[in-house]
């Protein structure tokens, strides 16, 4: 699904990955940790198409299709998606406007109609349930005001209407509740299949309790330092970073 | 990576050509260009007006003549020479008696082309719509409808011949002839525009609408649109503008004057896409306008604008507060692009006990263009419990362009209750990064965002508007829509 070979990008010259290696096959689920200021959020931004960021090395593939030439948009149109660490607002676009802009663009892009009303409609309430959103949530602002925790529900919201291949989750579980977070992760397994992928960053075990990896990896400094099974992610959580960072 | 970025869509902006630039044939008949009393005269005569409409018409230029253009306003352009412009075209088929089906088929192609084919709205839409080329009134449809209401919808032409005693007391009532500048020059030389009276109690059952477009070049446009809204009226009033590319500036400068009796409301709702001139700032209508309303007891009056296009734009909707518990609101949305100018905003007056203003500002300024807001709520010393609430906001895109707000507040009464908000925003980077994740391309993203930028103020447009207004912001800032 995704291949990413020596990966070198900056920002502003400042180089952020110095060479990172990762493969993510279909029906998989990778979990990302490293120390704040690692360059995780750096990684889901460049997959993502982010034009702030510069690849000065190595590539990234999707299905074997190089995403080098692909804008942000065309990359979400082939099944990219990023549920972002820090969400932003857009003032006086309501949630379903929004979520019916997006899947009707993708679909454009992929030849089809623009999604009928009804359907979409049914669409919305029944994704709307599985995490357990309420109606007029929905047709609040973007973002706007939302708490911590509603922005990273209203994230896995447009994952579960855009079925993405390849999800990328940035901390979606800081800010969620107890509740929220079981309920978010419900959501997100419920969407998992063998045709499509999860990356989930995060920095904490309680999350892969309920999403369940079959791999972990460290990055740190750029690179991907170690990796291991779900089992890496219970030693961090004792050991923390020292040991491996050096 | 080929990175489309806010310059791209900059340089995608200028080269954006006018929707609405085409020209019609038809067979006008136009004035020689020159304006003295003997023009005066010869248009008086060619509407067959009255005496006293001759006369009021002489009076207003002889002052007009003793007058200076204004200069206050934050806009810079070369002022029009008014000998250079001719006063009156009119496109020689057009004859308001006629049935529609004996319509110039070039002028209800025009029509077709701006998307108002007079057919469809009087099948489809609840909408009365006269429309106005150049200087002269094509068709008023829905007359019967609204006849039986006895609600008098025509041009202001016919008015002053059928309705007298109507025209002579509300004409000027609002916007006296010496007002400013440019009311002056078109009490003197209006010549044409819509009437509109609905009788007391009677609430219009349709939205009445004037669409006005400037077809022939060197011609200036000057309307002059009354509405008398009766005691408990109501009517939802609806006026759109287009005029084709041209390289000369064209003058537009209208009067419109809104009486609301009491306990009546009337809405008027405008969208306003004169040619703006090219991305060189080459061309483009001179948009001056006087707008106002007198507000009796409890009566309302909103004034909802959309204005995209025009060069130059000086526009301040106005309601004077006059009865207790009267209230005025004004929303807008002005945006601009290229070289374009616009200062426009309202003015509230307070006079009345227990009044009530309302102005949403929305400014969107793109390119190397200047969007002012001017707005000034005054309470007099006799409006107890006056309340104003205004909230002016402004989006800029690019680093080229100009904001500026200036708000006006005068009041000698204590218990007054005034709140001003203002805010400016840009377009963020992270936003367009946001939408573009989720497939949604830069343009698109930009026209989303602009949307809900504008929400508040779309939302006070009657539906058939409000889709076109959101069409129009897209073509105006975008050049996807086609
Ligand atoms: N626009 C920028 N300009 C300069 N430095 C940047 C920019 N964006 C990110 N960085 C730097 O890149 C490094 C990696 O940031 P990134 O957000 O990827 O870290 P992270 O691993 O996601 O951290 P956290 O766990 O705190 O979310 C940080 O040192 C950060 O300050
Ligand atoms: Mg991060």
């Amino acid at each position: 699904m995704l291949k990413i070979e020596n990966l070198h990008a900056k920002v502003e010259d400042n180089d952020i990955l110095k060479g990172l290696n990762i493969e993510v096959k279909a029906g998989e689920v990778h979990a990302i940790m490293g120390p704040n200021g690692a360059g995780k959020s750096t990684l889901a931004s460049v997959v993502a198409g982010n034009e702030n960021y510069e690849v000065t090395e190595g590539t990234i593939s999707l299905e074997g299709e190089d995403l080098e030439d692909l804008s942000p948009d065309e990359r979400a149109h082939k099944g990219v998606f990023l549920s972002f660490q820090y969400p932003v607002e857009i003032p006086g676009v309501s949630v379903t406007n929004f979520i019916k802009t997006a899947i009707n663009a993708k679909r454009k892009a992929n030849g089809l109609q623009d999604m009928p009303a009804g359907e979409m409609l049914k669409m919305i309430r029944e994704k709307s349930a599985l995490l357990e959103i309420k109606k007029d949530f929905l047709s609040r602002s973007l973002n706007e005001g939302f708490s911590g925790g509603e922005k990273k529900r209203n994230e896995i919201f447009q994952m579960a209407m855009l079925e993405p291949k390849l999800a990328i989750l940035d901390e979606t579980d800081s800010g969620l509740d107890i509740d929220a977070l079981r309920i978010v992760a419900n959501g997100v397994n419920k969407l998992k299949s063998k045709d499509n992928a999860v990356i989930v960053i995060t920095h904490y075990q309680r999350l892969l309790d309920y999403i369940v990896p079959d791999f972990v990896h460290v990055l740190a400094d750029g690179k991907i330092i170690k990796s291991g099974g779900k089992e890496l992610a219970l030693e961090l959580e004792e050991k923390g970073y020292d040991w491996l960072v050096k | 990576m080929s990175k489309y970025t806010e310059d791209d869509l900059r340089e995608e902006l200028k080269t954006q050509e006018y929707e609405y630039g085409f020209y019609t044939y038809l067979d006008a008949e136009t004035f020689p260009k020159g304006l003295n009393e003997d023009v005066i005269r010869a248009i008086s005569a060619k509407k067959e007006e009255p005496e006293w409409m001759t006369e009021w018409r002489l009076d207003a230029f002889r002052k007009w003549e003793a007058m200076e253009e204004p200069e206050w306003a934050n806009v810079t352009y070369e002022k029009p020479n008014f000998q250079e412009i001719s006063y009156y075209s009119a496109p020689k088929k057009a004859d308001p008696n006629k049935s529609l089906d004996d319509v110039d088929p070039e002028l209800l192609e025009m029509y077709r082309k701006l998307g108002i084919s007079v057919d469809e709205q009087k099948k489809l839409q609840n909408v009365a719509v006269d429309i106005v080329v150049d200087s002269v009134s094509v068709a008023t449809t829905f007359k019967k409808t609204l006849n039986e209401k006895g609600i008098i919808f025509c041009p202001i032409s016919e008015a002053i011949k059928e309705h007298p005693e109507l025209v002579k007391k509300y004409m000027g009532s609002v916007v006296p002839k010496t007002d400013n500048f440019y009311a002056a020059l078109n009490s003197a030389v209006f010549t044409d525009g819509s009437f509109c009276y609905i009788p007391k109690g009677v609430t219009c059952p349709m939205e009445l609408s004037t669409y006005f477009r400037i077809n022939e070049g060197g011609t200036g446009q000057f309307e002059r649109t009354l509405v008398v809204a009766d005691e408990g009226s109501f009517v939802s009033y609806l006026e759109g503008c287009t005029a084709p590319s041209r390289d000369e500036n064209q003058l537009h400068a209208a009067v419109v004057e809104l009486v609301a009796m009491d306990d009546a409301e009337i809405k008027y709702s405008t969208v306003q896409n004169w040619f703006p001139g090219d991305k060189n700032g080459k061309g483009g209508v001179f948009n001056f306008v006087t707008k106002r309303a007198v507000c009796e007891t409890n009566a309302k009056v909103s004034w909802t604008q959309v204005e995209t296009g025009s060069a130059v734009t000086w526009k301040y909707p106005s309601c004077i507060l006059k009865g207790d518990n009267s209230t005025g609101e004004f929303y807008s949305i002005a945006v601009t692009n290229n070289y374009q100018q616009a200062d426009t905003g309202t003015k509230m007056i307070h006079l009345g006990k227990n009044t009530k203003s309302t102005i949403i500002s929305k400014g969107i300024s793109a390119g190397h263009s200047h969007n002012s807001y001017r707005g000034l709520v005054k309470v007099n010393s006799k409006a107890e419990n006056a309340r104003n609430f205004s909230q002016c906001d402004s989006l800029l895109m690019g680093d080229l362009c100009g904001a500026h707000t200036f708000p006006y507040i005068e009041v000698k009464n204590k218990s007054a209750q005034i709140e001003h908000e203002a805010t400016t925003s840009k377009i963020g980077e992270d936003q367009l990064f946001y939408c573009n994740q989720r497939g949604i391309d830069t343009e698109k993203a930009i026209a989303l965002i602009v949307n809900g930028f504008s929400k508040d103020v779309l939302n006070k447009l009657p539906m058939e508007f409000a889709v076109e207004a959101q069409k129009l912001l897209e073509i105006s800032l975008e050049g996807s829509v086609g």
